[in-house]
């Protein structure tokens, strides 16, 4: 097993700002999908704050919407889906931190049409790692790899952020 | 001197007799004919080296369901099962289906297990018509065919007028009526002891005061009447200091305790098993000590089996739907060696509870090795272990709490009549 | 933690399971107050309650629990099942899992059915919807999730249970999850209903409901079966009853204002609960109900969840005592610590 950083602490609060900016409008719906894309969006959500942004922010947890409960079973971790805000006719921003199959957006897309309309559904991910097994693609991307298929990419967020690839078996 | 059978070297158990010794014993024309030192020729021989030689044990308390049930146990499987425990004669409580509650049942029965021709059956005869309780029935008639006591077992004589009436009636002719001793307005549709495993489990308990308070009621009636009066399968504290008590003052009341009341307590049935469902149930630690206790002061004089065969049907329901009883034919003896190996008894008494002692509150002609009676008599090895697997026993009932137990004690051979009715080696051939 | 295959009862949950269950209950709230009340999280799963008493609100919160999760939920009660026909109930319970369901969810008066079933059932998983007075785990787990919402732990916390003790399966469930929580049940009744031995539980007995009310964080009024009670002699009359064990505002002015009331439904007023009561801000009565649902999500989707699960009681039917009470003693930690 070897661990390799990818992207350090510098690349990705690069690629948040860059992420922000291109995200950037008057009234923002920014949804993070649990757990580590709650945290790009509280990241994001600052940076947008700053530069006098409105934020509504919300959390999904998809582990009720996911197609492999058979094999892996309920989260231990699973908490509340939180969405204070009616989704209805909005615009809103799905955060995510790494982007690999696609089927957790599918799951989060599932999940979000069960809390009403939006008008639309863009997708920002910190780092798009390649390997899509459905068609979905994000519209905002901070960073991009392509990593072989026997590895995972995690965001760390233990010190400072960064980006690891690790092999396995 | 030549003979047809002799048992060569065998530990020769005979309590009736005060027989302990290592000897041989021999049968000529279905009977004892000696007892010692063989000196001659013998036609067979069976080698009793290390084992034990006793008569024939006896079950006075067992349900062989025929007539009337016989999907559950008939006289030809039941005789098979009792002699394969070694037991030579026993006797069928009335609850069959018509009732032994007339005499024609009775010699039917009898009849029935003469064909058979494995083991003495000897009918118990209802106490009340139809056993409801309520008129007696022709005991002497009853008697005649050979019923050798009364019972309405598997119901108790509840209605305390009866109960009087039938101790004053049976002891005019000097019957022994057995009770099956609850008290029903408190044990109702109960199905274990009721307690703390009854709690648990949810269950309807069925309290320990139904069987006691029974059992001093016909105290007091056998006391007024003069009666004699068994108490079957007693499994209480209370109970047997009650009797204990009867007796020393000189009444003329007795009681017998079955294998699982000494050997098992309540706790079997956690998980809800209903083959430790019986009436009356499994109870305490303390009650069980108190049925050794009363096993070993001598309170108690039988052991009997309370053999019931059920069909799997009527066990596979759940606990409060299950039928009470359990099989016990093929584990009483190795079950019952436990109370020697535990110090309760000498190797003669437990025999004598399983021989001479109902054998004598029945007025039988058995239960001896006394010279010229008739050859029924039981070889075992008290040391030799096996396994209880419910589908090999014999009985047709598979309902035992002990599937999957190891037992110690092992009968090898059980004669009738000098004739080998049981042969452990031949049976274990047969099945390979 | 050790996966679940059945839910029999509390007595087969360890504290880490308990916990589990009604902290994924707690995420299941929020999918039934939103406006489309669906997830797909069963989805393609048949589920089938098979209820032999007749009972429409744990009925109705399975099914609509298991309709919320996308599951294929089939009710079948006794009135319309074979078992008029005289099927046995082994009979009735293999052919129902020969149509190959994911779930039999049972409730029957006789203890010990799921057990029993499951011996001979193979696959299918059974969850416990009550059987005679023995468990009713899904209530435990509800009562659990509705207290959550306002203590923090459930260590050291004090529940007045009342009523008829002898025949709740509700009852036993909570003196057994007392003990694997850290919680303490004071149990109170007329000794006509109450089981034997019940201070086994490790509980404290009261026959005298004032004097068992200051110091109860909570009480929790049982249902009482009024006409079978006078019957048997267990109660002289429900004046009476009322009078020595209903819950009035005197009682729970008596017990203090942050006292909550719980009830598992459903309720006779004036009998053991006032309505005054039954209706004030400290009963919590709807919130069961609500938080039921929730529970039974949370339930099904763990027993759905992962195909190499374990069965968590592989041979129930031949667990000593003793193992049931190393069961009972293990871990009392709070559990939303």
């Amino acid at each position: 097993m070897t661990d390799t950083v990818l992207f350090d602490n510098t690349a990705l609060e690069d690629a948040l700002i860059r992420m922000a900016t291109a995200i950037a409008g008057t009234e923002i719906y920014l949804v993070g999908i649990h757990s580590g894309g709650a945290k790009v969006a509280n990241a994001i959500q600052i940076q947008l704050e700053d530069a006098g942004n409105t934020v509504h922010r919300g959390n999904l947890d998809i582990s009720f919407y996911r197609d492999d409960l058979d094999t892996i079973g309920p989260n231990p971790e699973v908490r509340p889906s939180e969405l204070p805000f009616d989704v209805s006719g909005k615009e809103v921003w799905l955060v995510d931190d790494v982007l690999y199959s696609g089927r957790t957006i599918r799951a989060a897309m599932d999940e979000l049409f069960d809390y009403g309309r939006p008008s639309s559904i863009k997708l920002a991910i910190l780092v798009d790692r390649g390997g899509r097994q459905l068609p979905i693609s994000a519209n905002c991307v901070g960073l991009t790899h392509n990593a072989p298929a026997n590895c995972t990419v995690k965001l760390i967020t233990k010190g400072t952020w960064h980006i690891e690839q690790r092999q396995v078996k | 001197m030549s003979i047809s059978l002799l048992i060569k070297g065998g530990r020769v158990i005979d309590p009736a007799n005060a027989i302990d010794e290592v000897c041989d014993l021999w049968i000529e024309d279905g009977h004892i004919a000696g007892i010692g030192a063989f000196d001659g020729v013998a036609e067979s021989t069976i080698d009793a080296t290390g084992k034990i030689v006793s008569p024939g044990l006896i079950d006075m308390h067992v349900h062989l369901r025929e007539p009337g049930q016989e999907w559950k146990e008939d006289i030809e499987s039941g005789s098979r099962a009792a002699v394969a425990g070694g037991i030579t004669t026993m006797c069928c409580m009335p609850n069959t289906g018509p009732h032994i509650d007339h005499a024609g049942i009775a010699r039917q029965i009898i009849e029935r297990s003469n064909q058979v021709g494995l083991c003495n059956v000897l009918p118990i005869g209802a106490v009340t018509k139809n056993l409801d309780g309520k008129e007696l029935t022709e005991m002497r008639e009853l008697s005649r065919a050979g019923c050798v006591a009364f019972s309405d077992d598997g119901m108790p004589i509840w209605h305390a007028g009866v109960m009087r009436k039938a101790l004053e009636y049976s002891s005019s002719f000097d019957y022994m009526i057995i009770q099956h001793a609850e008290e029903k307005q408190l044990t109702g549709d109960g199905c274990i002891n009721e307690g703390w495993i009854s709690t648990q489990l949810g269950v309807t308990g069925m309290p320990v005061e139904g069987e006691d308070s029974m059992i001093a009621r016909d105290i007091m009636l056998t006391r007024r009447a003069n009666a004699r009066y068994h108490v079957a399968h007693i499994s209480s504290f209370g109970g047997v200091a009650m009797v204990r008590a009867a007796q020393a003052e000189g009444l003329k009341v007795s009681t017998e305790a079955a294998p699982h009341h000494f050997a098992l307590t309540e706790d079997e049935v956690l998980g809800y098993n209903v083959d430790a469902k019986m009436s009356p149930p499994l109870r305490t630690e303390a009650d069980r000590l108190a049925v050794i206790e009363g096993l070993r002061d001598g309170t108690i004089e039988v052991i009997a089996t309370d053999h019931a065969p059920h069909h799997d049907d009527d066990k596979r329901c759940g606990l409060s739907c299950a039928a009470f009883g359990i099989v016990g034919l093929e584990t009483m003896l190795p079950v019952s060696l436990d109370l020697v190996r535990n110090d309760v008894l000498t190797m003669s008494d437990l025999i004598a509870k399983m021989t001479c002692n109902p054998a004598r509150l029945l007025n039988l002609d058995a239960g001896t090795l006394s010279i010229s009676s008739a050859a029924d008599i039981t070889l075992f090895d008290p040391e030799e272990t096996w396994i209880v697997d419910r589908n090999k026993l014999v009985s047709k009932g598979k309902n035992t709490p002990w599937h999957g137990r190891e037992m110690t004690g092992k009968v090898n051979y059980t004669l009738k009549g000098g004739n080998i009715v049981f042969n452990a080696t031949a049976s274990i051939a047969e099945e390979g | 933690m050790r996966p679940l295959k059945h839910l029999f009862g509390i007595t087969d949950l360890d504290s880490e399971q308990i916990k589990y269950l009604v902290n994924l209950g707690h995420s299941f709230i929020d999918i039934n107050r939103r406006s489309i009340k669906k997830a797909p999280t069963l989805r393609g799963k048949t589920i089938i309650n098979l209820f032999f008493e007749n009972s429409t609100r744990t009925r109705t919160s399975f099914e609509l629990a298991g309709k919320r999760l996308s599951a294929d939920v089939i009710n079948i009660s006794a009135s319309t099942s074979a078992t008029k026909k005289g099927e046995s109930l082994l009979d009735t319970g293999m052919t129902l899992a020969a149509m190959q369901p994911h779930i039999l969810v049972i409730r029957h008066s006789i203890a010990g059915t799921c057990e029993f079933l499951a011996e001979h059932l193979g696959d299918t998983s059974i969850v416990n919807a009550g059987d005679g007075a023995h468990e009713h785990p899904t209530q435990i787990l509800t009562d659990l999730l509705t207290l959550k919402q306002t203590w923090d732990s459930m260590e050291d916390k004090v529940i007045t249970i009342v009523g008829d003790i002898a025949h709740s399966r509700v009852a036993r469930s909570h003196l057994i999850a007392a003990k694997k929580l850290g919680y303490k049940m004071r149990v109170v009744a007329p000794k006509t209903l109450l089981p034997s031995d019940i201070e086994r539980y490790g509980c404290e007995v009261y026959h005298d409901f004032d004097a068992a009310l200051p110091g109860s964080d909570a009480v929790y009024m049982l249902r009482m079966q009024t006409e079978r009670m006078t019957d048997n002699c267990s109660i002289p009359s429900i004046r009476e009853y009322h009078e020595a064990y209903g819950l009035n505002r005197a009682r729970l002015n008596a017990a203090g204002s942050d006292t909550l009331v719980l009830h598992p439904g459903p309720m006779n007023r004036g009998v053991e609960i006032a309505t005054d009561v039954a209706d004030s801000v400290n009963s919590h009565v709807l919130s069961q109900v609500e938080h039921g649902v929730a529970i039974r999500m949370a339930v099904l989707a763990a027993l759905c969840g992962g195909n190499d699960a374990e069965e968590i009681s592989p041979k129930r039917n031949r667990r000593t005592k003793r193992e049931m009470e190393e069961d009972a003693m293990k871990s009392k930690e709070g559990f939303w610590s």
